[in-house]
């Protein structure tokens, strides 16, 4: 089974190079705009991945991490964070909120297909 | 026919006739091969533009290719056909009497154009292949519409 | 990281809607807005600037979308007040983020001291209160951050490790599944695994989410810290973890710090895990309200070229319908006939497709309009003068090419609005008036075309002094008794500069003529009204489309050609005593006490009727440039219809006197005039009985002979 990510992300940039090294690495890539569109995404691809941004309009990461893990399916999914900082408090804030793990932008393919990896347990 | 061995073969040409000659022209660039019908002529074109005709939608422009070569303008007949042509991004039709074959050719078989005095021709040809009854001109579809293509670059 | 080049595409497309997005939102900023919204909206689009440009490595677009990250970091958390000095402050370094962007896009880089400056500016508004804004102050780094994982690596190189490891339920909670973990150890190297059970709850039944299921795995080999820690980096926080060195082991049992994790605190309330599942919805509701409330419609990004092939097969419809009811009428079927109904009810359809089609192209003038109160803070930064742009109708929709054509003469009417048009402050109060001019920019549809307007509220024309210019300059007869209207379309001639004061900005010998000639090239009109210490309002008039357009078809030296409508005053078919022979070759068409040059067509295109014309059938008066009006000789006038525009550019290149061409019902191609070319090539003075040299000259045939 190829590995689903969605990928949340407001910047077209950032959606794109995140696709684009999924499915570089093999992996299926589906993609939302906010995190409204995230979690209606959510609910109809059931990804084995969600890698979602944090400032974003509509819905913030922090609202899609606590929807999803609120949520009554799938909620174990592991969720990475794509932030551009790298504070310590960011990560903490992140992880108290429920994210699997987190890749710092701007991120290298190799360090996000590998987190990817890590997450999932998929191989390609 | 003049391709013999296919296993050498490399370039394919369609040749034609016009002004009694004969040319070719590198079978990537020709797109179709139309029937002749009327065009609309052009204000100030030269002598070889003979004026635009509707391309499903395009507009695209008719150079009467012995024209072109200094030659007179191809005389009208029911067998004149159009050859369209893609350059780049532009295309053209080359009014010429007939299209005769498609011609299969090593690349070792092109010749260099030999040393003409026609600015024209030494312009506008690449290079030649001789054929059973004689020689087929290899035209440079670029030299032939670029004068008007492209405005004075 | 080699991206391919078309997400850099992408980038710099989302730049313009982020640097529209930032204009917009500093824009109601500046008016009063100071709602989260817009303020998360202002501060997103610097975000994601720097956040797809980080990408990128775009190293002067980061550092400086960072330092105004802060900045605006600072207004979004309070710590920061808003003056107008701030305010102006972040409006140009909006600005300048614009022209960062469009380096970066063209490969170039901004003098740096310009960025040093701007780049000052913004520290001087952090400089207030530097300590509060610390936690965006840290320098953006490149390179992939060093994980920081607990505080104490092993200084010596061990044999292996002991690593005991018991998840806590936040671990599961979030996603982790411990046998991945576990995986990864092994993927380290040589690895024991025991579960330990010593901490299992009393529970019942199996139940994957009750913590207490603890491991110890003896990992052999000399895998670096980093590894291990990289694999737990995560976890942090989420489990129970102990890494010693394997020699240690034995005596590793209890009181041995832990490496990395202090114990977390249960999951309390706040967990996400611990909320309710009916958390997903309030969520939801909350999302979705705001972006009924405030989001845009939902859009579609497609690519210029499909819509452009899907517009060019309307356009064969259209013509398809046209011939189709050509050969219909042919035929001469009764007008109630099935047949006739169904081709009618085609053509309705035809052009109902054709519309919606056209609306695609459309696209809101409004980023064309947030361009040019950047053009008006910069040309009142270089005059001195103090003013405001109010915009109308932003949202009026007109053909993509018009608005990027429209960009250039509406950059120069602004500058020229401010730098003419305005007087300075001191003048201004002096004539009972804010010391602030306002310039009002406006859009709207009116009657099948867009009507622009540029509106000052300045002196006005100064109608003595423009006279005075254009007669020095000669462009007048001394003794010329002109109306206020036309003394105002004296600013449109070329060569007539009002540029009499010192200014760097309306300047470059760039008029109103370039102004007026790039409108008429999109089909459009311009005009002038201007009332003494009022100021003065330009109107421009332009199609929808460039795509189609309203034509006259007429007949010239056997040829079917289209005249534009817009450019046709009047058709005209004089009498006997209407035409006055000049010289050999030109004639004056005497209407309404004036006498107006005409030009035959045919032979100022070339196909020159050999049998000189002795009657002028048909004329069409058009307006050329310069308002000046000139007599089209053609054949005959048929029929008025809209057709579709097809360049001849692509395939051939321009053609003097003719704009485009066009598909007649028949296939075939028409070609269609440019009225104001023609008429600007006629022969110089009318009066003159030299033979007339050819209109267009050798230039036409460029490189050949």
């Amino acid at each position: 089974m190829t590995v689903k990510v969605l990928a949340i992300d407001d910047s077209r940039t950032i959606r794109s190079l995140v696709q684009k090294v999924m499915e570089d690495a093999g992996f299926d890539c589906i993609c939302a705009e906010d995190g409204v569109d995230g979690i209606a995404r959510f609910a109809e691809v059931a990804p084995d991945v969600v890698i979602t941004d944090i400032n974003m309009p509509n819905m913030d990461g922090y609202g899609v991490i606590s929807s999803i893990r609120g949520g009554e399916v799938n909620q174990s999914v592991p969720i990475l964070v794509l932030t551009t900082e790298s504070a310590d408090h960011l990560k903490a804030r992140a992880r108290a909120a429920g994210a699997t793990g987190w890749i710092v932008k701007p991120f290298d393919d190799e360090t996000i297909v590998s987190v990817v990896r890590r997450v999932t347990g998929a191989i390609g | 026919m003049a391709n013999t061995d296919l296993a050498e073969t490399d370039l394919e040409f369609v040749t034609f006739s016009a002004g009694g000659q004969s040319f070719s022209i590198d079978i990537g660039q020709v797109r179709e091969i139309r029937r002749w019908s009327p065009v609309t002529p052009l204000p100030h074109a030269p002598d070889e533009v003979l004026g635009v005709m509707n391309l499903r939608g395009s507009v695209i422009p008719i150079y009467d290719l012995a024209a072109r070569f200094g030659l007179d303008r191809t005389p009208e007949s029911p067998r004149n056909v159009v050859v369209i042509a893609m350059h780049g991004s532009q295309t053209v039709g080359l009014l010429v009497e007939a299209v005769s074959e498609i011609l299969s050719v090593g690349r070792e078989r092109i010749q260099e154009t030999p040393d003409v005095r026609s600015d024209t021709a030494r312009q506008t040809i690449t290079g030649v292949i001789t054929v059973d009854e004689g020689m087929t001109r290899v035209i440079d579809l670029a030299a032939v519409v670029q004068p008007r293509g492209k405005a004075a670059a | 990281m080699t991206p391919q080049s078309s997400i850099r595409d992408t980038f710099f497309e989302e730049c313009e809607d982020l640097l529209e997005a930032l204009a917009e939102g500093l824009a109601a900023m500046a008016g009063g807005a100071r709602d989260t919204d817009t303020v998360n909206a202002v501060f997103r689009a610097v975000h994601s600037v720097k956040g797809g440009a980080g990408a990128f490595a775009m190293t002067d677009l980061v550092a400086f979308a960072h330092r105004f990250e802060t900045v605006l970091d600072g207004v979004r958390s309070g710590t920061l007040d808003l003056t107008p000095e701030v305010m102006h402050t972040m409006q140009r370094s909006a600005d300048h983020l614009a022209d960062l962007v469009e380096a970066a896009r063209n490969e170039d880089v901004l003098a740096a001291d310009v960025s040093e400056a701007f780049l000052a500016n913004l520290d001087q508004c952090l400089g207030a209160e530097p300590e509060a804004l610390e936690m965006g102050d840290t320098p953006f780094d490149f390179a992939v951050i060093p994980l920081d994982f607990g505080d104490d690596p092993a200084p010596k190189e061990p044999a292996g490790h002991v690593i005991r490891f018991r998840p806590l339920q936040q671990l599961y909670a979030n996603g982790h599944d411990p046998a991945l973990l576990i995986a990864a150890l092994h993927g380290l190297g040589p690895c024991e695994v025991a579960l330990d059970l010593s901490a299992l709850p009393d529970w019942e039944g199996p139940d994957a989410l009750t913590p207490g299921l603890g491991w110890t795995l003896r990992l052999a080999g000399q895998e670096s810290d980093t590894a291990l820690q990289e694999i737990f980096e995560f976890v942090e926080g989420l489990c129970e973890l102990d890494i010693s060195p394997l020699e240690d082991a034995p005596a590793a049992v209890d009181p041995l710090p832990s490496v990395a994790a202090p114990p977390s605190p249960a999951p309390g309330p706040e967990a996400p895990s611990a909320a309710a599942s009916a958390a997903l919805k309030p969520d939801l509701a909350a999302g979705a309200e705001s972006a009924e409330a405030r989001g845009p419609k939902p859009t579609l990004r497609v690519d210029l070229d499909r819509v452009d092939r899907l517009i060019n097969s309307v356009g064969e419809l259209i013509i398809n319908q046209a011939m189709i009811a050509q050969r219909l009428q042919d035929m001469a079927l009764a007008s109630d006939d099935d047949v006739s109904l169904h081709v009618e009810d085609y053509r309705l359809l035809a052009r109902d497709i054709q519309e919606a089609v056209m609306a695609i192209r459309a696209q809101p003038v409004k980023p064309l309009f947030q361009r040019m109160s950047r053009i008006l803070r910069e040309a009142a930064e270089a005059t001195g003068k103090s003013a405001r742009l109010l915009t109308f109708g932003e949202n009026t929709e007109v053909d993509k090419t018009v608005i990027e054509r429209l960009a250039d003469p509406l950059m120069h009417m602004i500058r020229n609005a401010v730098d003419h048009g305005l007087e300075g402050p001191d003048a201004r109060r002096a004539a009972g008036k804010d010391g602030t001019g306002t310039i009002r920019l406006g859009a709207a549809h009116r009657s099948g075309s867009v009507i622009i307007t540029i509106r000052d509220d300045g002196a006005g024309l100064n109608r003595p002094r423009i006279l005075d210019i254009a007669r020095r300059k000669g462009l007048v007869a001394p003794d010329a008794d002109l109306a206020d209207a036309e003394i105002d379309g004296l600013l449109f001639l070329p060569g007539f500069s009002t540029a009499s004061s010192v200014s760097n900005l309306s300047g470059r010998g760039v008029g109103l003529d370039v102004v007026r000639n790039a409108v008429t090239a999109l089909g459009g009109r311009i005009s002038i009204a201007s009332v003494p210490g009022q100021g003065t309002e330009f109107t421009i008039s332009l199609p929808l489309t460039l795509a189609v357009m309203d034509g006259m078809v007429v007949s010239v030296a056997g040829q079917t050609m289209v005249v534009p409508i817009t450019s046709i005053l009047e058709t005209i078919r004089p009498a006997p005593g209407d035409l006055h022979r000049v010289g050999t070759d030109d004639s004056l068409l005497s209407i309404r006490g004036r006498f107006i040059p005409t030009v035959d067509v045919a032979r100022s295109l070339g196909f020159t009727d050999p049998s000189a014309r002795a009657d002028f059938p048909l004329l069409l008066l058009v307006e050329g440039e310069n308002q000046s009006q000139c007599a089209l000789v053609v054949d005959a006038v048929h029929d008025q219809r809209q057709v579709v525009i097809k360049g001849l550019d692509s395939n051939y290149g321009q053609v003097p006197g003719v704009s485009a061409a066009t598909v007649l019902g028949d296939g075939q191609i028409a070609l269609i005039l440019d009225p104001d070319a023609i008429a600007a090539h006629r022969a110089s003075p009318a009066t003159s009985a030299a033979p007339r040299p050819p209109l267009f000259h050798a230039d036409v045939h460029h490189g050949q002979h």
